[in-house]
């Protein structure tokens, strides 16, 4: 038990260089070791995971809000993308945008009905919200294109047009980047702090005069736009895309990616999306095993290492004797 | 500073305040005491704005409160601690006391996540505050804690410091005594004395009679949701109808 | 009118379904505060069970029996497994958990059984009964028949015998229950036999009209879990109702407007619904103490 520490010690809060210099380093190194386009998509594919990964976490893991229906609002962006650009040619930085706005304002209005919901019944809430927005996609066959799919143009930024896994790579590390700066920040700030206090004990951040359902909203909205946003640049990544994007496994590899890495953690976000992305490229080649493993991993890791991996092992090199 | 009339609260038919009425004074200790199951929590959730009223009225500092949310009540300087610890185990000890000092920061999502101007040295010295607050209450050693590495009796104190970070002018304690040994509460009750020297106008549940005779200057006795007293501890001492309630309710306990 | 009762018949039809999966959940949610997203998945194993073994030549009513003590054995282990050691985890970690469950369930058909659909021979027949007008397959009153008697002996057991009582007192309060001498351990177990028992009852039912393969558990499951929710979790009233009135809408939805959009109405009423009482329609209101 770390109960010694003097004044000072507590004023200086954690440094967060060490693990963003790892990280940033990593990212820079790590396309010279990739040695060809497969695995620098599989790179993209886990800067994408754990971006989602950390903007769920802020919910679920920080704010104590379950959501079943992440993959919905990735869906939102991605679809919004796709037939703004395609159908309606619309800037494709301005359909971002749309997109993302169109995204949060939806959150907004269906946070009113659902987020005074606790535990099992917001799991239902958000879960069928993510069904109804794949539903709608799957069957809107003349915006979307069905099951079947839906191409999507490239995107231009600034006159800039990526092109090519290594291109797009150094998009979604920037990414990674600035979203973990972003995470961490606000998990530090007086916002954060009355997200994980309203987790901790709602009546008692009422009664220090948090406006519980106010802050409930506005993350449920951050991360909703947040998703969107990425749910957009992935679709111009990957050309083209399909309901899956925003179907129900989706929203629980998501959640799995949270709550094995790491409940509010955002390193924990980072390497749940790390472990979750990886395994199933290891195990791709035994079909219907993948399945066993995942399920395996899950149910282990939360038997006994139920905070997660990252903050059940961070627990241990800090109190060593605990 | 808060005065309350004819306030009652029924759940499902079943009076747990009935047409209570009294006045606490600016400053000074004000307790309220009663048998177990009197209503004297279901009190302080009404003035705290956790239930709404059935009927009757309750106003701060002339302004009718009754029926507004807690979050509103606490920016008009009313804090609170509760009877069932309601400690934020997901944070440090120093990030629980400053979550009473919410609504003197910039709480919006954007400011946090960029981190504006000016919220690094207002967290700084938010923080700062909180750990001399977390001294003042008694818990230095628990400065760098995680709250859920603190013991019991630290996390009371810890619910008093946060409700301090608020800058309240009226402070309700839910039974603060109430698990600690000998030793700890005379310390709560030196830390009472102190809160009401310092301006805060306390009021306090609580079931330790000695605590509540020594530094009350009023108090209010509830049985069954209904005022039976209200006076000085010399008054309250000798009155019949309280000395019958406490006798009637111990031989109905044990 | 027919058309109307047509409707009404197959509504009933999958209501009954619902049901049977929704009480699955609401028995384990009673015993333990554990929503079981497995749930689905022992549907999926009755009619996968019961599908191999007629297929073996096992004449159907052995089939179904053997399925049905089968998958109960696997409940038992899941409990044993896995439920029991993460008890006290919280809510969030249990829906982990039990969709983990789910997943491994699955993987294993998916790896014995293969990707293929199977399907199990009507009970009685293939020929439509008339009903005023309306048709309804035989296999139809076979679900709505033992899914009627499944909820009368239900209503027996957690009524009337001491083991059952003991049961949904556990449920009201653990404490309490262990004081009078029911063990909750033993509660627990039985939960889960007894939810893994109905769903391999109600697999086995409804394989015969709709096929079943690896992943058929996985909207079964959801449906169920919608079910529960909507009557309010830990009602078994509630769960029965819950399930009728979906099978209901759906079929409503599905025959006077879209076929393609009758999930989507379903979920968007269950989220009015909670929206209007967020306790479901017949769950008891929850209070914080403090």
């Amino acid at each position: 038990m770390s109960t010694s520490g003097s004044l000072p010690d507590v004023l200086a809060p954690r440094s967060r260089a060490p693990g963003l210099l790892a990280v940033t380093v990593v990212l820079m190194v790590l396309p010279v070791f990739l040695p060809n386009a497969f695995y620098l998509d599989v790179a993209i594919r886990i800067a994408i995971n754990a971006v989602l990964a950390i903007t769920l976490n802020l919910l679920i893991g920080y704010t104590g809000q379950i959501s079943l229906g992440h993959a919905g609002f990735v869906g939102l962006g991605a679809y919004g993308s796709a037939i703004l650009t395609s159908r309606w040619d619309i800037h494709p930085g301005l359909a971002l945008v749309v997109s993302a706005i169109a995204a949060g304002v939806l959150a907004w209005v269906i946070a009113g009905l659902i987020l005074r919901f606790k535990g099992h019944y917001l799991a239902m809430a958000t879960l069928g919200l993510g069904i109804i927005i794949s539903i709608v996609i799957t069957n809107e066959t003349v915006w979307t294109g069905g099951p079947d799919g839906m191409s999507v143009g490239d995107f231009v930024m600034f006159g800039w047009q990526p092109s090519g896994e290594r291109q797009w790579y150094w998009i979604f590390a920037a990414l990674l980047v600035v979203t973990i700066v972003l995470a961490q920040n606000l998990v530090d700030s007086p916002a954060g702090r009355a997200l994980q206090a309203l987790h901790g004990s709602e009546v008692a951040a009422r009664a220090m005069g948090i406006d519980t359902a106010s802050f409930k909203t506005r993350v449920f909205v951050l991360s909703a736009s947040y998703a969107a946003i990425i749910g957009s640049l992935s679709a111009h990544y990957l050309g083209f895309i399909t309901p899956g994007i925003a179907a129900f496994p989706h929203s629980v590899e998501l959640v799995t990616m949270v709550v094995v890495g790491g409940m509010a953690s955002v390193w924990g976000a980072v390497f749940g999306a790390v472990l979750l992305s990886l395994l199933p490229q290891v195990l791709a080649s035994f079909e219907g095993w993948e399945t066993i493993a995942f399920g395996v991993i899950l149910v282990v890791t939360m038997i006994f290492l139920p905070r997660g991996i990252v903050p059940s092992l961070a627990g241990l090199f800090r109190r060593p004797e605990g | 500073m808060l005065k309350v009339s004819h306030l009652s609260k029924s759940f499902g038919g079943v009076h747990a305040i009935e047409d209570v009425s009294f006045e606490i004074p600016r400053g000074g200790v004000y307790a309220v005491i009663g048998p177990n199951g009197a209503g004297k929590t279901t009190l302080f959730n009404l003035i705290t704005g956790l239930y709404v009223p059935s009927a009757g009225s309750i106003s701060l500092a002339g302004e009718e409160i009754s029926g507004i949310s807690s979050n509103i009540l606490a920016s008009r300087g009313l804090s609170r601690t509760f009877q069932n610890l309601q400690v934020c185990m997901n944070l440090s000890a120093v990030e629980n006391v400053m979550v009473g000092a919410h609504l003197n920061l910039n709480s919006s999502l954007l400011a946090g996540m960029i981190r504006a101007p000016g919220l690094r040295q207002s967290d700084r010295a938010c923080r700062m505050k909180a750990a001399e607050l977390l001294t003042f209450v008694g818990c230095k050693k628990f400065v760098a804690a995680d709250a859920s590495a603190m013991p019991y009796g630290a996390l009371k104190r810890l619910e008093i410091a946060r409700a301090l970070a608020m800058e309240p002018k009226l402070l309700l304690l839910d039974e603060p005594a109430a698990g600690l040994n000998h030793t700890e509460t005379h310390e709560i009750e030196e830390l009472i004395v102190r809160l009401a020297k310092s301006g805060i106008t306390v009021v306090l549940v609580e079931h330790d009679m000695r605590l509540v005779m020594s530094i009350s200057e009023r108090i209010l006795v509830l049985d069954h949701g209904k005022r039976l007293a209200e006076g000085t501890p010399d008054e309250i001492r000798i009155n019949r109808d309280v000395i019958a309630a406490y006798l009637g309710s111990e031989v109905g306990e044990t | 009118m027919s058309q109307f009762l047509q409707f009404v018949s197959s509504g009933l039809t999958v209501g009954a379904i619902y049901a049977l999966a929704a009480l699955g959940f609401s028995i384990i949610y009673n015993a333990s505060g554990v929503i079981n997203f497995a749930q689905g998945e022992f549907m999926m194993l009755g009619g996968m069970a019961g599908a191999f073994l007629t297929a073996a030549g096992i004449p159907l009513p052995l089939a179904a029996l053997l399925s049905v003590v089968a998958i109960a054995l696997v409940g038992l282990i899941i409990e044993k497994l896995v439920v029991e050691p993460a008890s006290g985890s919280d809510v969030v970690s249990l829906i982990i958990i039990t969709l983990g469950v789910a997943m491994i369930l699955r993987g294993i058909v998916q790896v014995t059984f293969g990707k293929a659909n199977h399907s199990l021979p009507a009970f009685s027949g293939d020929k439509p009964i008339a009903v005023f007008g309306a048709t309804i397959l035989p296999q139809s009153i076979w679900i709505l028949c033992v899914s009627a008697l499944l909820v009368v002996g239900l209503s027996f057991f957690f009524g009337r015998t001491r083991i059952g009582k003991g049961m949904l007192a556990a449920a009201y309060n653990r404490l309490a229950a262990e004081l009078v001498g029911v063990d909750t351990r033993t509660v627990l177990m039985l939960s889960f036999v007894l939810s893994a028992a109905i769903g391999a009852v109600g697999g086995i039912l409804v394989a015969p009209i709709a096929t079943t393969s690896y992943d058929s558990g996985g909207m079964l499951g959801l449906k169920g879990f919608v079910a529960a929710t909507l009557g309010g979790l830990g009602s078994g009233v509630g769960a029965v109702l819950g399930g009728l009135l979906l099978g209901l809408l759906e079929s409503m939805t599905a025959g006077y407007a879209s076929s393609a959009y009758k999930d989507a109405v379903s979920f968007v009423l269950a989220l009015l619904i909670l929206g209007l009482r967020p306790q479901g329609l017949f769950g008891a209101r929850q209070t914080d103490r403090v």
